[in-house]
Protein backbone atom coordinates (compact mmCIF):
# COMPACT_ATOMS: atom_id res chain seq x y z
CA UNK A 1 0.00 0.00 0.00
CA UNK A 2 1.47 3.42 -0.91
CA UNK A 3 2.46 5.46 2.10
CA UNK A 4 2.88 9.13 2.84
CA UNK A 5 4.41 11.03 5.73
CA UNK A 6 2.48 13.55 7.76
CA UNK A 7 4.41 15.76 10.16
CA UNK A 8 2.65 17.47 13.06
CA UNK A 9 4.73 20.55 13.61
CA UNK A 10 3.32 21.44 17.04
CA UNK A 11 4.68 18.23 18.57
CA UNK A 12 7.52 17.68 16.11
CA UNK A 13 6.28 14.20 15.26
CA UNK A 14 6.03 12.47 11.89
CA UNK A 15 3.88 9.46 11.07
CA UNK A 16 3.87 7.17 8.02
CA UNK A 17 0.29 6.51 6.96
CA UNK A 18 -1.41 4.74 4.07
CA UNK A 19 -2.28 7.18 1.30
CA UNK A 20 -5.90 8.26 1.68
CA UNK A 21 -5.84 8.38 5.49
CA UNK A 22 -7.71 11.35 6.90
CA UNK A 23 -5.73 13.67 9.20
CA UNK A 24 -8.29 13.08 11.97
CA UNK A 25 -7.37 9.39 12.01
CA UNK A 26 -3.78 10.22 12.93
CA UNK A 27 -3.66 13.50 14.80
CA UNK A 28 -5.57 12.38 17.88
CA UNK A 29 -3.66 9.15 18.22
CA UNK A 30 -0.35 10.92 18.05
CA UNK A 31 -1.42 13.70 20.41
CA UNK A 32 -1.23 16.74 18.16
CA UNK A 33 -3.00 19.84 19.39
CA UNK A 34 -5.46 19.81 16.48
CA UNK A 35 -8.85 19.57 18.15
CA UNK A 36 -12.23 18.38 16.96
CA UNK A 37 -15.85 19.29 17.53
CA UNK A 38 -18.52 17.74 15.30
CA UNK A 39 -16.07 15.63 13.27
CA UNK A 40 -18.33 15.90 10.24
CA UNK A 41 -17.50 19.11 8.42
CA UNK A 42 -19.93 21.44 10.13
CA UNK A 43 -18.44 23.31 13.09
CA UNK A 44 -15.00 24.33 11.87
CA UNK A 45 -13.30 23.48 15.18
CA UNK A 46 -10.60 21.36 13.51
CA UNK A 47 -9.19 24.05 11.25
CA UNK A 48 -5.48 23.29 10.77
CA UNK A 49 -2.76 25.16 8.96
CA UNK A 50 -0.83 23.39 6.22
CA UNK A 51 2.81 24.42 6.47
CA UNK A 52 4.14 22.31 3.62
CA UNK A 53 2.69 20.00 1.00
CA UNK A 54 -0.55 21.92 0.35
CA UNK A 55 -1.05 19.95 -2.84
CA UNK A 56 -0.53 16.65 -1.05
CA UNK A 57 -3.95 16.75 0.56
CA UNK A 58 -7.20 15.79 -1.17
CA UNK A 59 -9.11 18.69 -2.76
CA UNK A 60 -11.58 20.35 -0.37
CA UNK A 61 -15.24 19.63 -1.06
CA UNK A 62 -17.75 22.42 -1.68
CA UNK A 63 -19.04 21.89 1.86
CA UNK A 64 -15.56 22.10 3.39
CA UNK A 65 -14.89 25.30 1.48
CA UNK A 66 -18.12 26.77 2.82
CA UNK A 67 -17.22 25.87 6.43
CA UNK A 68 -13.71 27.29 6.00
CA UNK A 69 -15.21 30.51 4.66
CA UNK A 70 -17.73 30.81 7.49
CA UNK A 71 -14.96 30.36 10.02
CA UNK A 72 -12.79 32.94 8.31
CA UNK A 73 -10.02 30.40 7.82
CA UNK A 74 -6.78 31.74 6.44
CA UNK A 75 -4.82 30.82 3.37
CA UNK A 76 -3.62 27.23 3.41
CA UNK A 77 -6.04 26.24 6.17
CA UNK A 78 -8.00 22.99 5.94
CA UNK A 79 -10.37 20.96 8.08
CA UNK A 80 -8.51 18.05 9.65
CA UNK A 81 -11.69 15.95 9.76
CA UNK A 82 -11.95 16.12 5.97
CA UNK A 83 -8.48 16.36 4.44
CA UNK A 84 -7.01 13.09 3.22
CA UNK A 85 -3.26 12.63 3.07
CA UNK A 86 -2.07 11.75 -0.42
CA UNK A 87 1.59 12.79 -0.13
CA UNK A 88 4.07 14.22 2.36
CA UNK A 89 2.61 17.10 4.30
CA UNK A 90 3.34 19.21 7.37
CA UNK A 91 0.47 20.60 9.45
CA UNK A 92 -0.14 22.36 12.74
CA UNK A 93 -3.20 23.60 14.69
CA UNK A 94 -4.51 26.85 13.18
CA UNK B 1 -33.26 57.27 49.21
CA UNK B 2 -34.46 57.19 45.66
CA UNK B 3 -37.35 54.87 45.08
CA UNK B 4 -37.57 52.34 42.26
CA UNK B 5 -38.03 53.73 38.78
CA UNK B 6 -41.49 52.51 38.00
CA UNK B 7 -40.80 51.24 34.52
CA UNK B 8 -42.77 48.03 34.92
CA UNK B 9 -46.01 49.93 35.32
CA UNK B 10 -45.50 52.58 32.65
CA UNK B 11 -44.31 50.11 30.06
CA UNK B 12 -42.49 52.91 28.31
CA UNK B 13 -38.92 53.41 27.15
CA UNK B 14 -36.26 54.77 29.51
CA UNK B 15 -33.96 57.42 28.08
CA UNK B 16 -30.52 57.08 29.71
CA UNK B 17 -28.46 59.21 27.33
CA UNK B 18 -29.69 61.84 24.85
CA UNK B 19 -31.95 60.01 22.36
CA UNK B 20 -30.72 56.62 23.64
CA UNK B 21 -33.42 54.48 25.23
CA UNK B 22 -33.73 51.20 27.08
CA UNK B 23 -36.61 49.23 25.55
CA UNK B 24 -35.98 45.80 27.07
CA UNK B 25 -38.00 43.46 29.25
CA UNK B 26 -37.83 42.29 32.85
CA UNK B 27 -38.12 38.60 33.73
CA UNK B 28 -38.19 38.57 37.53
CA UNK B 29 -39.54 35.04 37.90
CA UNK B 30 -36.71 33.25 36.06
CA UNK B 31 -34.63 31.05 38.38
CA UNK B 32 -32.58 28.93 36.00
CA UNK B 33 -31.10 30.34 32.85
CA UNK B 34 -29.92 28.10 30.03
CA UNK B 35 -29.80 25.07 32.36
CA UNK B 36 -26.42 26.04 33.82
CA UNK B 37 -27.07 29.34 35.59
CA UNK B 38 -29.07 30.14 38.70
CA UNK B 39 -30.52 33.53 39.45
CA UNK B 40 -32.16 34.57 42.70
CA UNK B 41 -34.14 37.48 41.29
CA UNK B 42 -34.56 36.75 37.60
CA UNK B 43 -32.94 38.55 34.71
CA UNK B 44 -33.52 41.28 32.19
CA UNK B 45 -33.34 41.18 28.41
CA UNK B 46 -31.93 44.58 27.58
CA UNK B 47 -32.68 46.07 24.22
CA UNK B 48 -31.78 49.57 23.12
CA UNK B 49 -33.02 52.23 20.75
CA UNK B 50 -30.86 55.02 19.35
CA UNK B 51 -32.33 57.92 17.46
CA UNK B 52 -30.23 59.75 14.89
CA UNK B 53 -31.06 62.62 12.51
CA UNK B 54 -31.56 60.09 9.71
CA UNK B 55 -33.31 57.23 11.39
CA UNK B 56 -33.56 54.94 14.36
CA UNK B 57 -31.42 51.93 15.31
CA UNK B 58 -32.48 49.03 17.49
CA UNK B 59 -29.68 47.12 19.22
CA UNK B 60 -30.67 43.57 20.23
CA UNK B 61 -34.17 42.36 20.98
CA UNK B 62 -35.63 40.15 23.74
CA UNK B 63 -36.71 36.57 24.39
CA UNK B 64 -39.68 35.66 22.23
CA UNK B 65 -42.28 35.51 24.99
CA UNK B 66 -41.31 39.00 26.15
CA UNK B 67 -41.82 40.52 22.71
CA UNK B 68 -45.06 42.27 23.67
CA UNK B 69 -43.32 44.25 26.43
CA UNK B 70 -40.44 45.09 24.08
CA UNK B 71 -42.73 46.35 21.30
CA UNK B 72 -44.76 48.40 23.77
CA UNK B 73 -41.65 50.21 24.94
CA UNK B 74 -40.37 50.59 21.38
CA UNK B 75 -43.66 52.07 20.19
CA UNK B 76 -43.54 54.65 22.99
CA UNK B 77 -40.59 56.37 21.27
CA UNK B 78 -40.68 55.50 17.58
CA UNK B 79 -42.83 54.33 14.74
CA UNK B 80 -41.71 51.27 12.83
CA UNK B 81 -41.15 53.15 9.57
CA UNK B 82 -38.42 55.23 11.24
CA UNK B 83 -36.31 52.18 12.01
CA UNK B 84 -33.37 52.11 9.63
CA UNK B 85 -30.93 49.81 11.41
CA UNK B 86 -31.27 46.65 13.49
CA UNK B 87 -28.12 45.35 15.16
CA UNK B 88 -27.87 41.94 16.76
CA UNK B 89 -24.74 41.74 18.87
CA UNK B 90 -25.50 38.13 19.76
CA UNK B 91 -28.00 35.72 18.23
CA UNK B 92 -28.86 33.59 21.25
CA UNK B 93 -32.67 33.25 21.41
CA UNK B 94 -32.98 35.50 24.48
CA UNK B 95 -31.79 38.37 22.26
CA UNK B 96 -33.04 37.33 18.83
CA UNK B 97 -36.48 36.09 19.94
CA UNK B 98 -38.37 39.18 18.81
CA UNK B 99 -36.31 39.69 15.66
CA UNK B 100 -38.67 37.99 13.16
CA UNK B 101 -41.60 40.10 14.35
CA UNK B 102 -39.48 43.24 14.34
CA UNK B 103 -38.34 42.58 10.78
CA UNK B 104 -41.93 42.07 9.73
CA UNK B 105 -43.02 45.34 11.32
CA UNK B 106 -40.01 47.27 9.98
CA UNK B 107 -39.27 45.60 6.62
CA UNK B 108 -37.24 48.58 5.40
CA UNK B 109 -34.69 48.17 8.21
CA UNK B 110 -31.30 46.67 7.49
CA UNK B 111 -30.02 43.93 9.80
CA UNK B 112 -26.36 44.08 10.88
CA UNK B 113 -24.69 41.00 12.35
CA UNK B 114 -21.13 39.78 12.76
CA UNK B 115 -19.42 37.74 10.08
CA UNK B 116 -19.64 34.65 12.26
CA UNK B 117 -23.37 35.02 12.81
CA UNK B 118 -24.73 34.10 9.40
CA UNK B 119 -24.95 30.34 9.90
CA UNK B 120 -26.56 30.90 13.29
CA UNK B 121 -29.12 33.30 11.89
CA UNK B 122 -30.24 30.63 9.45
CA UNK B 123 -30.24 27.97 12.15
CA UNK B 124 -32.24 30.05 14.59
CA UNK B 125 -34.82 31.59 12.33
CA UNK B 126 -35.86 28.59 10.28
CA UNK B 127 -37.43 28.85 7.83
CA UNK B 128 -37.73 32.67 7.68
CA UNK B 129 -33.97 33.05 8.18
CA UNK B 130 -33.27 32.26 4.57
CA UNK B 131 -35.40 35.18 3.52
CA UNK B 132 -33.71 37.71 5.78
CA UNK B 133 -31.41 40.20 4.21
CA UNK B 134 -28.48 41.24 6.32
CA UNK B 135 -25.10 42.93 6.22
CA UNK B 136 -22.13 41.38 8.01
CA UNK B 137 -19.78 43.71 9.83
CA UNK B 138 -16.40 43.54 11.53
CA UNK B 139 -14.17 45.75 13.67
CA UNK B 140 -14.30 49.43 12.71
CA UNK B 141 -17.16 49.02 10.25
CA UNK B 142 -19.58 51.87 10.79
CA UNK B 143 -23.24 52.62 10.19
CA UNK B 144 -24.46 56.18 10.11
CA UNK B 145 -27.72 57.44 11.56
CA UNK B 146 -27.03 60.95 10.23
CA UNK B 147 -25.63 62.82 13.20
CA UNK B 148 -24.67 59.62 15.05
CA UNK B 149 -22.47 56.70 14.20
CA UNK B 150 -22.50 53.11 15.31
CA UNK B 151 -19.10 51.43 15.18
CA UNK B 152 -18.71 47.65 15.47
CA UNK B 153 -16.14 45.67 17.42
CA UNK B 154 -15.50 42.06 16.45
CA UNK B 155 -15.40 40.24 19.80
CA UNK B 156 -15.99 36.56 19.00
CA UNK B 157 -16.61 33.84 21.61
CA UNK B 158 -18.00 36.11 24.27
CA UNK B 159 -19.67 33.70 24.63
CA UNK B 160 -20.72 32.43 21.18
CA UNK B 161 -18.73 32.59 17.97
CA UNK B 162 -21.03 35.34 16.69
CA UNK B 163 -20.73 37.86 19.50
CA UNK B 164 -19.82 41.49 18.79
CA UNK B 165 -20.09 44.87 20.50
CA UNK B 166 -21.49 48.09 19.10
CA UNK B 167 -20.22 51.54 20.10
CA UNK B 168 -22.18 54.75 19.77
CA UNK B 169 -19.31 57.13 19.12
CA UNK B 170 -20.93 60.49 19.85
CA UNK B 171 -22.35 59.44 23.24
CA UNK B 172 -19.55 56.99 24.12
CA UNK B 173 -22.01 54.23 24.89
CA UNK B 174 -20.86 50.64 24.43
CA UNK B 175 -23.63 48.16 23.67
CA UNK B 176 -21.66 45.17 24.82
CA UNK B 177 -23.98 42.21 24.32
CA UNK B 178 -23.49 39.61 27.06
CA UNK B 179 -20.09 41.05 27.96
CA UNK B 180 -20.31 42.94 31.28
CA UNK B 181 -23.79 41.46 31.77
CA UNK B 182 -25.32 39.45 34.59
CA UNK B 183 -28.58 37.77 35.47
CA UNK B 184 -29.93 40.31 37.89
CA UNK B 185 -33.41 41.74 37.61
CA UNK B 186 -34.07 45.13 39.13
CA UNK B 187 -36.32 47.73 37.62
CA UNK B 188 -34.14 50.52 38.97
CA UNK B 189 -32.02 49.58 35.95
CA UNK B 190 -28.71 51.34 36.69
CA UNK B 191 -25.64 50.11 38.54
CA UNK B 192 -25.76 53.03 40.95
CA UNK B 193 -29.41 52.29 41.82
CA UNK B 194 -29.99 48.54 41.90
CA UNK B 195 -28.07 47.66 45.06
CA UNK B 196 -25.17 45.27 45.41
CA UNK B 197 -25.11 42.98 42.39
CA UNK B 198 -21.39 42.15 42.40
CA UNK B 199 -22.02 38.48 43.25
CA UNK B 200 -24.23 38.17 40.22
CA UNK B 201 -21.73 39.93 37.96
CA UNK B 202 -18.87 37.65 39.06
CA UNK B 203 -21.04 34.53 38.91
CA UNK B 204 -22.04 35.36 35.35
CA UNK B 205 -18.43 35.90 34.36
CA UNK B 206 -17.40 32.61 36.02
CA UNK B 207 -19.94 30.58 34.09
CA UNK B 208 -20.25 32.40 30.78
CA UNK B 209 -16.98 34.19 30.06
CA UNK B 210 -14.40 32.18 32.01
CA UNK B 211 -14.04 29.42 29.38
CA UNK B 212 -13.09 32.17 26.91
CA UNK B 213 -10.52 34.14 28.91
CA UNK B 214 -8.16 34.62 25.99
CA UNK B 215 -11.04 35.93 23.88
CA UNK B 216 -11.98 38.28 26.75
CA UNK B 217 -8.42 39.63 26.76
CA UNK B 218 -8.52 40.07 22.97
CA UNK B 219 -11.83 41.93 23.26
CA UNK B 220 -10.46 44.16 26.05
CA UNK B 221 -7.71 45.28 23.68
CA UNK B 222 -10.49 46.77 21.54
CA UNK B 223 -12.65 48.03 24.41
CA UNK B 224 -10.08 49.57 26.76
CA UNK B 225 -8.98 52.38 24.40
CA UNK B 226 -12.60 53.56 23.98
CA UNK B 227 -13.77 56.58 25.96
CA UNK B 228 -16.69 55.08 27.88
CA UNK B 229 -19.53 57.00 29.42
CA UNK B 230 -21.95 54.06 29.66
CA UNK B 231 -21.80 50.30 29.14
CA UNK B 232 -25.16 48.88 28.11
CA UNK B 233 -25.10 45.06 28.30
CA UNK B 234 -27.91 42.70 27.29
CA UNK B 235 -28.55 41.41 30.82
CA UNK B 236 -28.55 43.13 34.19
CA UNK B 237 -27.87 46.72 35.20
CA UNK B 238 -26.78 49.40 32.76
CA UNK B 239 -23.32 50.47 33.92
CA UNK B 240 -23.39 54.26 33.91
CA UNK B 241 -21.53 54.97 37.16
CA UNK B 242 -17.81 54.66 36.42
CA UNK B 243 -18.16 51.92 33.82
CA UNK B 244 -14.38 51.68 33.41
CA UNK B 245 -14.29 49.78 36.73
CA UNK B 246 -16.10 46.89 35.10
CA UNK B 247 -13.66 46.84 32.22
CA UNK B 248 -10.79 46.72 34.71
CA UNK B 249 -12.56 44.00 36.67
CA UNK B 250 -12.91 41.88 33.51
CA UNK B 251 -9.19 42.17 32.95
CA UNK B 252 -8.49 41.14 36.54
CA UNK B 253 -10.84 38.17 36.27
CA UNK B 254 -9.18 37.07 33.03
CA UNK B 255 -5.60 37.38 34.24
CA UNK B 256 -4.06 35.23 36.93
CA UNK B 257 -2.63 37.37 39.70
CA UNK B 258 -0.58 34.48 41.11
CA UNK B 259 0.97 33.24 37.89
CA UNK B 260 4.19 32.33 39.69
CA UNK B 261 2.31 29.62 41.54
CA UNK B 262 1.00 28.24 38.25
CA UNK B 263 4.56 28.22 36.93
CA UNK B 264 5.83 30.62 34.31
CA UNK B 265 8.87 28.72 33.20
CA UNK B 266 7.77 25.20 34.02
CA UNK B 267 5.00 22.97 32.75
CA UNK B 268 2.59 21.91 35.47
CA UNK B 269 1.41 18.32 35.54
CA UNK B 270 -1.38 17.33 37.93
CA UNK B 271 -2.18 13.78 38.85
CA UNK B 272 -5.64 13.14 40.30
CA UNK B 273 -6.62 9.71 41.50
CA UNK B 274 -9.14 7.65 43.45
CA UNK B 275 -8.22 4.33 44.95
CA UNK B 276 -10.29 1.71 46.75
CA UNK B 277 -7.63 -0.75 47.99
CA UNK B 278 -4.57 1.44 47.52
CA UNK B 279 -3.50 -0.10 44.20
CA UNK B 280 -4.33 2.85 41.98
CA UNK B 281 -2.78 5.09 44.67
CA UNK B 282 0.52 3.17 44.44
CA UNK B 283 0.45 3.54 40.67
CA UNK B 284 -0.19 7.27 41.11
CA UNK B 285 2.83 7.63 43.40
CA UNK B 286 5.06 5.78 40.93
CA UNK B 287 3.84 7.93 38.02
CA UNK B 288 4.44 11.02 40.16
CA UNK B 289 7.99 9.89 40.95
CA UNK B 290 8.72 9.22 37.28
CA UNK B 291 7.32 12.55 36.11
CA UNK B 292 9.28 14.34 38.80
CA UNK B 293 12.53 13.14 37.23
CA UNK B 294 11.96 15.27 34.14
CA UNK B 295 13.38 18.80 34.15
CA UNK B 296 10.99 21.63 33.43
CA UNK B 297 7.93 19.89 34.86
CA UNK B 298 6.30 20.73 38.16
CA UNK B 299 4.22 17.74 39.15
CA UNK B 300 1.50 17.60 41.83
CA UNK B 301 -0.43 14.64 43.23
CA UNK B 302 -4.00 14.87 44.54
CA UNK B 303 -6.33 12.28 46.01
CA UNK B 304 -9.85 13.11 44.80
CA UNK B 305 -11.22 11.70 48.03
CA UNK B 306 -9.68 14.61 49.91
CA UNK B 307 -11.14 17.49 47.98
CA UNK B 308 -14.19 19.05 46.43
CA UNK B 309 -14.80 19.59 42.76
CA UNK B 310 -14.63 23.41 42.47
CA UNK B 311 -11.09 23.94 43.79
CA UNK B 312 -9.91 21.09 41.59
CA UNK B 313 -11.51 22.82 38.60
CA UNK B 314 -9.49 25.93 39.46
CA UNK B 315 -6.32 23.84 39.61
CA UNK B 316 -7.07 22.20 36.29
CA UNK B 317 -7.58 25.55 34.60
CA UNK B 318 -3.98 26.49 35.31
CA UNK B 319 -2.44 23.08 34.55
CA UNK B 320 -0.63 22.09 31.36
CA UNK B 321 -1.07 18.34 31.76
CA UNK B 322 -3.66 16.23 33.59
CA UNK B 323 -3.43 12.60 34.59
CA UNK B 324 -6.43 10.80 36.02
CA UNK B 325 -6.25 7.53 37.88
CA UNK B 326 -9.32 5.42 38.55
CA UNK B 327 -9.93 1.81 39.41
CA UNK B 328 -12.44 0.03 37.24
CA UNK B 329 -15.55 -0.89 39.19
CA UNK B 330 -18.30 -2.73 37.36
CA UNK B 331 -16.84 -1.74 34.02
CA UNK B 332 -16.64 1.99 34.69
CA UNK B 333 -14.40 4.68 36.15
CA UNK B 334 -15.54 5.76 39.61
CA UNK B 335 -18.02 8.56 40.21
CA UNK B 336 -15.68 11.19 41.75
CA UNK B 337 -13.61 11.05 38.58
CA UNK B 338 -16.67 11.56 36.41
CA UNK B 339 -17.92 14.29 38.74
CA UNK B 340 -14.72 16.22 38.10
CA UNK B 341 -14.59 15.43 34.39
CA UNK B 342 -18.17 16.63 33.99
CA UNK B 343 -17.49 19.92 35.79
CA UNK B 344 -14.90 21.32 33.44
CA UNK B 345 -17.22 23.17 31.09
CA UNK B 346 -16.29 26.47 32.76
CA UNK B 347 -12.60 26.25 31.91
CA UNK B 348 -10.67 26.04 28.67
CA UNK B 349 -8.98 22.67 28.25
CA UNK B 350 -7.95 22.99 24.62
CA UNK B 351 -4.60 21.45 23.95
CA UNK B 352 -3.86 20.37 27.52
CA UNK B 353 -2.15 17.02 27.65
CA UNK B 354 -4.15 14.17 29.17
CA UNK B 355 -3.36 10.66 30.36
CA UNK B 356 -5.09 7.98 32.41
CA UNK B 357 -4.24 4.93 34.48
CA UNK B 358 -5.76 2.56 36.99
CA UNK B 359 -5.81 -0.80 38.69
CA UNK B 360 -8.57 -3.23 37.80
CA UNK B 361 -9.95 -6.63 38.68
CA UNK B 362 -10.94 -8.27 35.44
CA UNK B 363 -11.87 -5.90 32.61
CA UNK B 364 -10.16 -2.53 33.21
CA UNK B 365 -12.21 -0.16 31.06
CA UNK B 366 -11.67 2.97 33.18
CA UNK B 367 -8.48 4.44 31.65
CA UNK B 368 -9.81 4.07 28.09
CA UNK B 369 -13.10 5.70 29.03
CA UNK B 370 -11.29 8.58 30.70
CA UNK B 371 -9.11 9.04 27.62
CA UNK B 372 -12.19 9.21 25.39
CA UNK B 373 -13.68 11.82 27.69
CA UNK B 374 -10.49 13.88 27.63
CA UNK B 375 -10.41 13.80 23.82
CA UNK B 376 -14.04 14.89 23.87
CA UNK B 377 -12.96 17.82 26.05
CA UNK B 378 -10.48 18.81 23.30
CA UNK B 379 -7.44 17.69 25.22
CA UNK B 380 -4.66 15.81 23.47
CA UNK B 381 -3.98 12.28 24.63
CA UNK B 382 -0.70 11.18 23.04
CA UNK B 383 0.10 8.18 25.23
CA UNK B 384 -2.06 5.17 25.75
CA UNK B 385 -3.08 4.66 29.39
CA UNK B 386 -1.49 2.19 31.72
CA UNK B 387 -3.43 -0.53 33.54
CA UNK B 388 -2.43 -2.97 36.26
CA UNK B 389 -4.39 -6.04 37.25
CA UNK B 390 -5.11 -5.72 40.97
CA UNK B 391 -1.94 -5.26 43.06
CA UNK B 392 0.97 -3.66 41.16
CA UNK B 393 4.16 -5.72 41.27
CA UNK B 394 7.56 -4.09 41.61
CA UNK B 395 8.07 -4.50 37.86
CA UNK B 396 4.72 -2.90 37.16
CA UNK B 397 5.57 -0.01 39.44
CA UNK B 398 8.78 0.49 37.48
CA UNK B 399 6.61 0.55 34.35
CA UNK B 400 4.37 3.17 35.97
CA UNK B 401 7.42 5.23 36.80
CA UNK B 402 8.49 5.04 33.17
CA UNK B 403 5.00 6.06 32.11
CA UNK B 404 5.21 9.12 34.37
CA UNK B 405 8.55 9.98 32.82
CA UNK B 406 7.11 9.59 29.31
CA UNK B 407 4.12 11.83 30.07
CA UNK B 408 6.34 14.54 31.55
CA UNK B 409 8.81 14.30 28.65
CA UNK B 410 5.97 14.66 26.16
CA UNK B 411 4.67 17.65 28.09
CA UNK B 412 7.98 19.49 27.74
CA UNK B 413 8.15 18.64 24.05
CA UNK B 414 10.78 15.90 24.26
CA UNK B 415 8.73 12.77 23.72
CA UNK B 416 10.42 9.47 24.39
CA UNK B 417 9.56 7.89 21.09
CA UNK B 418 10.86 7.67 17.57
CA UNK B 419 10.85 10.85 15.51
CA UNK B 420 8.93 9.04 12.77
CA UNK B 421 6.22 6.55 13.70
CA UNK B 422 3.99 4.30 11.67
CA UNK B 423 0.25 4.64 12.02
CA UNK B 424 0.10 0.98 12.94
CA UNK B 425 2.34 1.69 15.99
CA UNK B 426 -0.16 4.07 17.48
CA UNK B 427 -2.75 2.76 19.90
CA UNK B 428 -6.37 3.09 18.85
Amino acid sequence: MPKAKITFQDINQAVHVPVGTRVIEVSEKVGSGIIYGCRECDCGTCVMHVEEGWNNLSEPSVLEEKVLRENMAGRHDRLACQAQIIGDVTVKPA
Amino acid sequence: MSGPVNILDTGGAIEFAPRVHWIGAMDPSLRTFDIILKTANGTSYNSYLIRGSEGVAIVDTVKENFAEEFFRRLESVTSYDEIKVIVLNHLEPDHSGALPQLMERAPQARLYISQRATAMLKGLLKPQGEAFEYTTVGTDDRVSLGDRTLRFLHTPFLHWPDTQCTYLEEEQVLFSGDVFGCHFCDSRLFNDKVGDFRFSFDYYYAHIMRPFKQHVLDALELIEPLPLRIIAPTHGPILRDRPERYVRHYRELSTSSLSGEIGNNEKSLMIFYMSSYGNTARMAEAIYAGADEVDGVRVSLFDLEGGEVDPFVDLIEGADGLVFGSPTINGDAVKPVWDLLSSLVVVNLRGKLGAAFGSYGWSGEAPGMIEDRMRGLKMRVPLSGIRVKLIPSDEELVECRGYGRAIAATLVGKPIRKQVLDLADLAG
